[in-house]
């Protein structure tokens, strides 16, 4: 247990230091220099020297690298002497545009793309399984064809789409939901229901087909298995046959799936948050990407791939759990 | 008796002969949380010699690593460790070039016949595949040879032109044996050839591998676990359990004098049909045959 | 009862099946996968069912366990302890199955669901005819596991099917068709998957418990050995059709029919060198054997 916990911890680390490299590269090595950026248009060649001393830009790169490791787990500074400015760790540096902490930026978007990801993950979960399901059971039939078809519709439109005309229709047309934004549950949860159940349900559209779709086909898979035939035989009534037998092969493989998606989801639902102009660390990440804010985008990708890698361990944890056949074996 | 199987004169060198071969294969075993690791010996110093013309059979139940010793002698696997030699040639490990001159003196018929041939590919595409990864030309043709050898196999050469789900599985695996025929190799790897065939079917895949012997002289190795199947067509035998040799020697020897109890045990365990009855069926056959 | 009985049966059969056919839709037009079959078993006694692929043998069986697809239908007439099966309503038949007729199957190890303990298997099946407590399932469990020699039933009731080897698979499949103590057991090429060792225990393992239970058994297989060891009564089935049966002393000493006279000479012999396999001929094997009814 313990060794096998070390081992995949290590690949983790392998993982996320490969992770961070590549982004280094390519965000600060092949973006134009910061200290032009920030110095502005009134700018001296003394002045944009001073920058780079001040971010460690004129070092070279792999020492530019290791300090912003080294930053993360022990915190860095900026500048020296007088005009030295201290980042505790973990710190992933400051932004250019608001000379904010990008670790404190990340933290206080974090909450509400935490809200988004597990609201529409309730809501595909729900639908997207329960759909497949019955389309499973009727197979063939009006139900299972129209159902199939709708979810081909939501894997193909566009997020961005289906917002926009629900935008229109919901909120500019019939008045009946606000424009989404994120208020705080505690003032008035009616409200903070109505404001997110937008985003929650364009979210949940596209992820609820493709769930639909995997669910019908594992459990079309698990219907014509030998021991479905068995539990039959034994005179099992069909409710039993189904939840027991049927629904757990089936769905094992769909929790797996889901912690990665979800996992995803927690480093920010880009087009969503930027469509409906909600401050989650998508449309963080959306900001800076267009204002070159290269802190910013480095701290977002890794925050997103240290959750994607921790669920990818979970997520094995969970089947092992799951699954006898992995957690003993013969 | 089962001496001369192992020690040939230097004169002739076997046609395929394999020393002390061992296939190790690392396993875990517990639970992913518990999970222990070690070695699995799936193949345990295995050393066998098949002669030209004859037919050796390596019976096994599942997990006796029957299987894996067809195909480390195949080249199909790479063994942990021992030799194998064709006719005198060390051909252990290989370059390309000479894994390509193996492959055509030594080719395998395998026991799914539909999930070893391609179902996009015609048979005359199938048939021909081997000749074109050898790069063999032949004279008068490939449609020629192709004809050739469907009829040989049994098979309408007309149908040449179908693919493998147009045909039942007897014929399927004609078609294997008509593609590991096609380079005209020395010696035939069958690896449960007939074991997924009806019976009525897998009388009919023995009795082709037993004229294409005697007509073309092929030496076949003969990997089942059916001994009824296995003493119609063998001349040597070798009975294998958990990897390893248990005895090996003539099928009669094997069959009527078996020396280990693992052996006695196997053939005891098949079920036959009451002698009595058995001898009155074959007795009314020959008064009717007599009589038409 | 709804179907007209052709002649007396006598009311002591425990299965009387006559006339059955099972047809099935396919693009090309209905197949008759099993056609004309009649047959009686009493109880105790074992009746063998043998074919190659194709002959029905396995249709036949899923017919009277009334396990068949939708699609499929079933005439004729099927009585099990005198009372018709066929035309019965699933929830009818369910009170059937697993109760007073259980089944056996070929692959024990797809026909046991991966994921739970051998032990819920085993219990569930008595419990869906039994209203006992969880506790005294188990207990019957126990008993069936002991009954079919799997040592340390206690310990391995909790385990699950892949840590059995297959033998012991099979012990469990025979452990689940017998906790309800059946009337009736479909055997459907129960040994086919294993070892010929394991075989030979589990051949001797089912005539035992057999002979204790009194149950009347139908063994369905392709071997023919094997079928001659365990049967009293034979039928030999192709394409669909019965195509002789017998005492199984008639069928092998003196078989009438060519099928079956080229079927025995198409088993390889271990006693005698046979200068060439005969075979059975071309014409008794089905031209097309659509795909959707060839489970086995």
């Amino acid at each position: 247990m313990v060794s096998y916990f070390l081992r995949r911890l290590f690949s983790v680390a392998v993982i996320l230091f490969f992770v961070s490299f590549l982004t280094f590269v390519i965000f600060f090595q092949l973006s134009p220099d910061p200290a032009v950026m920030i110095c502005g248009k009134t700018c001296t060649p003394e002045r944009i020297e001073q920058i780079r001393e001040q971010l460690g830009v004129n070092q070279p790169f792999l020492t530019q690298f290791f300090t912003f490791l080294g930053g993360i787990f022990a915190g860095r500074s900026y500048g020296a002497g007088e005009a030295a400015i201290h980042c505790a760790a973990p710190c992933l540096g400051f932004s250019f545009q608001t000379s904010q902490s990008v670790m404190d930026m990340i933290v206080s978007r974090l909450p509400v793309s935490i809200t988004i990801a597990a609201g529409a993950a309730v809501l595909w979960l729900l639908i997207g399984v329960s759909a497949g399901l019955i389309s499973a059971i009727k197979s063939g039939t009006w139900w299972d064809k129209g159902a199939m078809m709708f979810a081909l519709g939501g894997i193909s439109l566009p997020n961005y789409f289906i917002a926009l005309v629900l935008q229109y229709v919901l909120v500019v047309q019939l008045q009946i939901l606000p424009f989404p934004s994120t208020p705080d549950f505690a003032e008035d949860p009616l409200f903070w229901f109505q404001s997110y159940i937008m985003p929650w349900s364009v979210l949940a559209f596209g992820y609820a087909s493709m769930y639909a779709r995997l669910t019908r086909a594992n459990v079309l898979d698990t219907l014509g298995e030998n021991f479905m035939r068995t539990a039959r035989a034994k005179g099992l009534p069909p409710l039993l046959v189904l939840r027991r037998h049927a629904l757990r092969p089936s769905l094992t493989p769909i929790v797996t799936l889901f912690g990665m998606d979800f996992a995803g989801l927690l480093g920010g639902a880009l087009i969503t948050e930027t469509v409906f102009g909600l401050n989650g660390v998508g449309k963080l990440a959306a900001d800076s990407i267009g204002k070159n804010d290269q802190p910013v985008i480095m701290g977002v990708t890794l925050m997103a791939a240290l959750f994607v890698v921790v669920a990818n361990v979970v997520v094995d944890l969970l089947y092992a759990f799951l699954d006898p056949r992995v957690r003993i074996k013969a | 008796m089962s001496a001369t199987t192992k020690t040939l004169p230097e004169s002739e060198p076997a046609l395929l002969e394999a020393r002390n071969l061992v296939m190790e294969f690392g396993t875990a075993s517990g639970g992913v949380l518990t999970q222990k690791k070690s070695v699995f010996r799936a193949v345990d110093d295995v050393s066998l010699s098949v002669r030209h013309g004859r037919t050796l059979a390596v019976v096994g139940e599942s997990g006796s690593g029957k299987s894996t010793t067809a195909r480390i002698i195949a080249k199909l696997l790479p063994a942990t460790s021992g030799s194998i030699f064709v006719e005198g040639e060390d051909v252990t490990d290989v370059s390309k070039d000479a894994l390509r001159r193996f492959r055509r003196q030594v080719q395998v018929v395998f026991q799914d016949p539909f999930s070893s041939l391609n179902p996009r590919h015609t048979v005359d595409r199938i048939i021909t595949a081997p000749l074109d990864y050898q790069g063999i030309t032949v004279p008068g043709g490939k449609r020629r040879l192709v004809k050739e050898l469907m009829e040989r196999v049994g098979l309408d050469p007309d149908h040449s032109g179908r693919y493998p789900s147009q045909f039942s599985g007897g014929q399927a695996q004609r078609i294997g044996i008509a593609r590991a025929l096609a380079v005209k190799p020395k010696l035939l790897i069958c690896d449960e050839a007939v074991s997924a065939l009806d019976v009525s079917v897998q009388a009919q895949v023995i009795n082709l591998f037993k004229s294409l012997q005697a007509e073309n002289g092929y030496s076949i190795v003969f990997i089942a676990h059916d001994l009824a199947v296995v003493r119609q067509i063998a001349h040597d035998v070798m009975v294998m359990n958990r990897g390893a040799v248990v005895e090996q020697g003539s099928r009669d020897d094997i069959f009527d004098r078996p020396q280990e109890q693992y052996t006695k045990t196997l053939l005891a365990a098949i079920p036959t049909i009451n002698p009595e009855w058995e001898a009155r069926r074959r007795m009314n056959e020959q008064r009717v045959g007599a009589a038409t | 009862m709804r179907h007209d009985q052709k002649g007396s049966i006598p009311a002591n059969h425990l299965l009387a099946v006559t006339g059955l056919g099972v047809r099935f839709p396919t693009p090309k037009g209905p197949v008759d996968v099993v056609k004309d079959l009649s047959f009686t078993l009493d109880r105790g006694q074992t009746l063998g069912i043998v074919g190659e692929s194709g002959s029905g043998k396995s249709m036949t069986s899923l017919a009277i366990m009334g396990l068949l697809p939708k699609d499929a239908k079933v005439t004729g007439s099927i009585l099990l302890n005198g009372s018709q099966t066929v035309d019965r309503s699933d929830a009818e038949l369910r009170k059937l199955r697993g109760d007073s007729m259980a089944m056996v199957f070929q692959d024990p190890l797809s026909s046991l669901n991966p994921y739970y303990t051998v032990g819920l298997q085993i219990t569930e099946a008595y419990r869906a005819h039994r209203n006992v407590s969880r506790r005294a399932a188990r207990a019957v469990a126990l008993e069936a596991m002991a009954q079919v020699q799997i040592k340390d039933p206690q310990l391995r009731i909790d385990q699950y099917p892949h840590q059995f080897s297959g033998g012991m698979r099979q012990r469990i499949m025979i452990a689940i068709a017998l906790c309800c103590e059946p009337d009736l057991i479909i055997a459907d090429e129960p040994t086919t998957a294993l070892d010929v060792t394991v075989q030979a225990q589990i051949l001797a393992l089912m005539a035992d418990l057999q002979k204790e239970t009194g149950a009347g058994m139908i063994f369905i297989t392709h071997d023919l050995a094997v079928v001659s060891q365990v049967a009293q009564n034979v039928i030999v089935m192709n394409t669909g059709r019965p195509v002789e049966s017998g005492t199984t002393e008639q069928i092998f000493s003196a078989p009438a029919h060519p099928y079956t006279r080229a079927l025995l000479n198409a088993i390889p012999r271990l006693d005698d060198d046979l200068e060439e396999l005969k075979m059975v001929q071309e014409f008794t094997r089905p031209k097309v054997t659509p795909a959707a009814v060839t489970t086995s």
